[in-house]
């Protein structure tokens, strides 16, 4: 078997095993911790007939392993639990919010993957240069505000101030993708300000650490066009970095979402997950949680795959 | 010892500066941190420079004390996370076999789940107390200085002046505090920067969300969070809190990298 | 002298530097060169590091690497002066009229594509031949550089042939557009001694048969003396002598092209071999951890006391690994090793202290080899306090002591090795090693990583120690020239096993076996005419069985 595809197999099974362990880290995360969760959940005021109630529904009553292989064989159904707030169906609620998280970080990824690699190109063809050093000093300030406070800086003057752009993201399924777009113009921005500096940054490197090669200089001593450098030679050996880069932003992404949706209260699943900690409703938790961390998981997966195809001793093995 | 650069001097004062201040906050500060004292988002006069906030605290005071409890989080969480972190990314890589490959296996998996949803789990069966922000977050962020510091271990261990001390004959005490540790420690000082900063940014995240600082305990996150519904109304006492996480995070920044280029001088040189 | 295809006058290069701590500023590398090379003639650049004959070759191309500028003088290439050209005229210069062959192929070619299309790339893109052309001419090339297989060589891509291979593919891709001149920068330098010997042969021969001119850069002056015409030698950016190959290397003028011509020519009488050997290395077979085959394969040898032993070979012949078992870093599967007069435990952990001071080792590379963080005190000082438990002023005084012997004063005491050039950290690791009083050392490979003055500096600090301190020497290289200088036995390796071993005028006089003779016959002389005795001789040989 070529080594490429082995390797492929490997790491996409080393995936399905890390995402079983994380199953694992996440349930035990919310068990072994100190304290009666029940007690935690309704406060010390709870009548002890409520808490027999609480702990009945948890299940907590049950061994944890036992609990743990009902909770993996529904997850394998699809049926991730109920909610303790409400009673509802946990998988229902969800789906509608994933579609909208989704369409979120799908836009911030649409306007800021492209934007990025243009803008470290940039930074390459201008290196040491007046617009190398703004777009690393715009970096620099960037990574060190938090996502939610560029959220409400961008939202006080330009939803505020100029009037430009919506202050609430609150979409729902009436909306034409006009309306939507409009709606969440601003917290795309921000996702959009939150992962280009990083992903600008290290695209940067990747084409920098590919141009200082041996091999571009020779193309350069064959008298090659620098089109064609860049095309012929850099491209095919920037093409895994690059995407490396895109991939691991687009999982912090991800992440950057969860803060996003509660400063522009878009209905997606970050604002569910928060909103269901404060209420310590350990069900949606481990569900949410497992969702994001799946994605996570699989978005690292891709950037590993695309390295290890990419790479030509593994394509073409001696 | 050379000269400081500018930026490197700019930054340690600032840095100086916000340390200072979180240090002697009771002091500074000109009114009580939870001290009611005008009405509902005075705009900045003589009395408040900064205004009042959503119940009519002084805002300056609030940021004061607001500063103190983040700074004071995210240093002990450094600290924990530093100290964990570093012994244990040492021990892997001095020890090597399978306790570094336990470890290090350990860490990847805790790494494949991101920092701050991992946080809310825990966060959702724990009590929100300060120790509790502390542990979580220290324990979380150990696992990168784990790897800056098993790595840079791993580097250094396979010099030859390293085996040249083993040839010596020279015991783990020495290779560990003698050899390895003067040569890791400034990509870890410089690493502490940056997590620092970060640490700053999380708890800061946290308390937004409601799951960090409990009011009326002030900190920079939180105070957003009280202040966030004035934006609306074009009152900007909210955005306060990024002036001052994001001049703290620059200074800690440019110290940083001041103490990572000494380094590689260090390194370097003819030859 | 018009029709010069090469004309450089007063050439001056500057380059921008970055000392830590300091502001960057430019300084000048190379001040005022000139030389001409004519249609079809090779001419040898040669220098120590830092000379700057690299950056001359490629300010032939117009080229600067890094912050590398060509500050001022004139490079005439076919009757223009290339440094008032434009853009578009240097380009159907480059891989046109002149092409380079760099120190390392492994590097230069691109790992994304195959050979064949780099080998073609600029002849193709320059309009000299189609596609087609240009791949039936580099397969012609392959074969007159004696690659295997030049039909489909061409198909594989870079990581999928071997070192010495790669870099005649280079040569290939360098003389397939048919350039005025070609600028060969290190070709060999990276390569083994026996492959060298094939590359340099290829090269030299595509030269004369495809009539074109080149420069030669290399530190190395027996190799440039067997494919020049002329030579250049420069220091420090200087030229320092230009004169024809006979009259460099057989009546050179200047102080420092006699000194480079008569390097590695150390007189060392060769000792007789006393009753108690120091070491003896019995039976050794050895193999590293998750390897399934044995590195080194039943070794005997034996040191005398104030003797050296030189263990040579090419890469992957297990010398180092052999200094690795006697170490103990390395724990042999089977075999015993004897050291002044007791057994010594195969692991490091098993031995005592006095076994570790007895027996030093000093590196090839001595930048790693010494902690940056400590000063040279500190370094030298270890040992004696380790083993002797020598303090204060009493410490000082050994430390100042062992800075005369390695000829550096004390005013070192105090530096960090950041501060000292590549011949002065050897010293103070050799000063380290001496410190413990030793009564044999290892030497690996430690003068490999020198430019040859310092290196044999070095060798002769080696050889007058011996005399003082009484210790035995085991010396790894895979130069035969710093074998000849130092050795009283010599051992030859070759795929783990020692195929030659015995006192340095029996293993270096026929009759020879296969192998030494192939290692001897390929170590280039400080003569004319070289290259081609040998390779008559192999044909011959080879005619002959």
């Amino acid at each position: 078997m070529n080594p490429a595809l082995k390797l492929v197999a490997q790491r996409l099974a080393l995936g399905i095993l890390l995402l079983f362990l994380v199953s694992i880290l996440i349930f035990v995360g919310t068990i072994i911790l100190p304290g009666d969760v029940a007690q935690s959940i309704l406060g010390q005021s709870a009548t002890p007939e409520a808490l027999a109630n609480l702990r009945e529904e948890l299940g907590l009553n049950e061994p944890a392993l036992q609990r743990y292989l009902n909770w993996l064989g529904g997850l394998l159904q699809g049926d991730l639990g109920t909610a303790l707030t409400n009673g509802q169906d946990i998988a229902a609620s969800l789906g509608g919010r994933l579609k909208n998280t989704l369409f979120l970080a799908f836009w911030a990824a649409i306007v800021s993957v492209p934007l990025a690699i243009f803008l470290g190109l940039l930074a390459v063809r201008y290196r040491e240069r007046w617009p190398d050093k703004l777009i690393s000093a715009v970096t620099l300030a960037s990574i060190s505000i938090p996502e939610f406070l560029i959220g409400y800086v961008l939202m006080y003057f330009i939803g505020v101030k100029l009037g430009w752009a919506p202050t609430v993201a609150t979409i729902h399924d009436g909306m034409s993708l006009g309306q939507k777009l409009n709606t969440i113009a601003l917290p795309v921005s921000v996702l959009t300000l939150v992962v280009l500096a990083h992903m600008m940054r290290m695209t940067r490197a990747a084409i920098l650490n590919v141009m200082q090669s041996a091999y571009i200089e020779t193309a350069e001593l064959k008298g090659l066009s620098m089109f064609l450098i860049i095309w012929k030679h850099a491209f095919p050996n920037s093409i895994a970095p690059i995407v490396n880069v895109v991939m691991l932003n687009l999982a912090y992404l991800v992440v950057g979402v969860v803060v996003i949706e509660v400063v522009f209260t878009y209905p997606g699943m970050g604002q569910y997950l928060v909103d269901h900690v404060s209420k310590r409703d350990i069900p949606v938790v481990q569900a949410c949680g497992l969702i994001f961390a799946a994605v996570y998981i699989g978005l690292n997966m891709v950037a590993d795959i695309v390295s290890i195809l990419a790479n030509p001793r593994l394509r073409h093995p001696k | 010892m050379k000269t400081i650069p500018l930026a490197a001097l700019i930054g340690l004062f600032f840095t100086g500066l916000y340390f200072l201040v979180a240090i002697f906050a009771p002091w500074i500060a000109p009114y009580g941190m939870a001290e009611i004292v005008g009405g509902v988002w005075e705009p900045s006069s003589a009395e408040h420079w900064l205004g009042t906030d959503n119940i009519g605290r002084d805002l300056l005071s609030r940021m004061i004390y607001g500063g103190r409890t983040t700074i004071w989080i995210a240093t002990m969480a450094t600290i924990l996370s530093f100290v964990t972190g570093s012994i244990l990314g040492f021990a892997a890589a001095v020890i090597g076999g399978w306790v570094d490959q336990v470890m290090s296996r350990f860490v990847d998996l805790i790494m494949s789940i991101p920092s701050l949803i991992f946080a809310l789990v825990v966060l959702s069966v724990m009590p929100v107390t300060v120790p509790v922000l502390i542990i979580v977050m220290g324990f979380l962020d150990s696992t990168r200085v784990y790897r800056l510091a098993r790595a840079v271990a791993v580097d250094i261990n396979v010099m030859d002046y390293v085996e040249a001390a083993k040839l010596r004959g020279e015991g783990r005490r020495w290779i560990i505090f003698r050899e390895i540790l003067p040569n890791a420690l400034s990509p870890l000082v410089a690493e502490m920067g940056l997590r620092f900063i970060f640490m700053v940014l999380f708890v800061s995240t946290l308390s937004f969300l409601g799951l960090g600082v409990q009011p009326p305990e002030a900190d920079w996150g939180g105070i957003v969070k009280e202040n966030k519904d004035g934006i609306v109304y074009g009152i900007g006492a909210a955005l306060y809190p990024a002036v001052a996480i994001a001049t703290l995070a620059i200074s800690v920044n440019l110290v940083a990298d001041w103490v990572l280029n000494r380094t590689t001088s260090l390194k370097g040189g003819r030859g | 002298m018009s029709d010069a295809l090469l004309k450089v006058r007063d050439l001056k290069i500057g380059a921008t530097v970055y000392p830590p701590g300091e502001k960057p500023h430019d300084i000048e590398i190379v001040h005022g060169v000139s030389f001409d090379l004519e249609k079809g003639k090779v001419l040898g650049l040669i220098g120590e590091s830092g000379a700057g004959k690299s950056t001359i070759g490629l300010a032939s191309m117009a080229y600067g690497r890094g912050g590398v500028k060509i500050t001022g003088g004139e490079v005439w290439v076919n009757g223009r002066d290339i440094l008032k050209t434009g853009l578009s005229d240097i380009r159907s210069l480059r891989g046109g009229e002149v092409t380079y062959v760099s120190q390392s192929a492994a590097a230069s070619f691109n790992p994304a594509k195959k050979i064949m299309d780099q080998v073609t790339e600029a002849s193709i893109r320059h309009g000299k031949f189609s596609k087609k052309e240009a791949e039936a001419r580099a397969v012609e090339l392959f074969g007159k550089l004696g690659l295997p297989d030049p039909e489909n060589i061409g198909s594989r891509y870079p990581h999928q042939v071997s070192g010495g291979q790669l870099q005649r593919c280079m040569t290939a891709l360098a003389l397939c557009p048919e350039p005025d001149l070609v600028v060969f920068d290190e070709p060999t330098t990276a390569l083994d001694v026996t492959t060298q010997i094939d590359v340099l042969m290829a090269i030299k021969e595509a030269i004369r048969d495809t009539g074109v001119a080149a420069l030669y850069i290399t530190h190395d002056l027996a190799v440039v003396a067997q494919v020049s015409d002329d030579i250049l030698v420069l220091k420090m950016g200087d030229m320092v002598e230009y004169g024809n190959v006979d009259q460099i290397i057989n009546a050179p003028q200047e102080e420092y092209t006699k000194a480079l011509v008569s390097v590695r020519s150390i007189d060392h009488e060769e000792k007789v071999p006393t009753p108690e050997p120091v070491l003896k290395v019995e039976h050794i077979t050895a193999r590293y951890k998750g390897t399934n085959f044995d590195v080194l394969h039943d070794v005997n040898v034996e040191l005398h006391p104030g003797q050296t032993l030189a263990v040579v070979g090419e890469s992957g012949s297990g010398k180092s690994t052999l200094a690795r078992v006697i170490t103990g870093l390395l724990p042999p599967r089977s075999g015993n090793i004897h050291f002044a007069g007791r057994d010594l435990s195969a692991a490091l952990d098993g031995r005592s202290r006095e076994d570790l001071r007895e027996l030093q080792m000093i590196y090839q590379m001595a930048d790693v080899a010494m902690n940056p963080r400590q000063t040279v005190g500190t370094i030298i000082g270890r040992p004696l306090e380790f083993y002797f438990g020598l303090r204060g002023e009493e410490k000082r005084k050994r430390i100042k002591e062992l800075l005369d012997e390695i000829e550096m004063g004390d005013g070192f005491i105090d530096r960090y090795p950041a501060e000292l050039s590549g011949g002065q950290k050897q010293r103070v690791c050799i000063a380290r090693a001496l410190a413990a009083k030793p009564k044999m050392i290892i030497c690996d490979e430690v003068t490999s990583a020198l430019d040859p003055l310092v290196a044999d500096g070095i060798l002769k600090l080696l050889l007058d120690l011996q005399k003082i301190e009484d210790v035995a020497y085991l010396f790894i290289t895979h130069d035969l020239a710093t074998v000849r200088a130092i050795a009283d036995s010599i051992a030859v390796m070759y795929q783990g096993k020692v195929v030659r071993y015995g006192g340095k005028t029996d293993v270096l006089s026929p009759p020879f076996d296969d192998y030494t003779d192939l290692l001897l016959s390929s170590v280039p002389e400080m003569k004319l005419g070289w290259l081609e005795e040998v390779i008559a001789n192999r044909k011959m040989e080879s005619a002959g069985n």
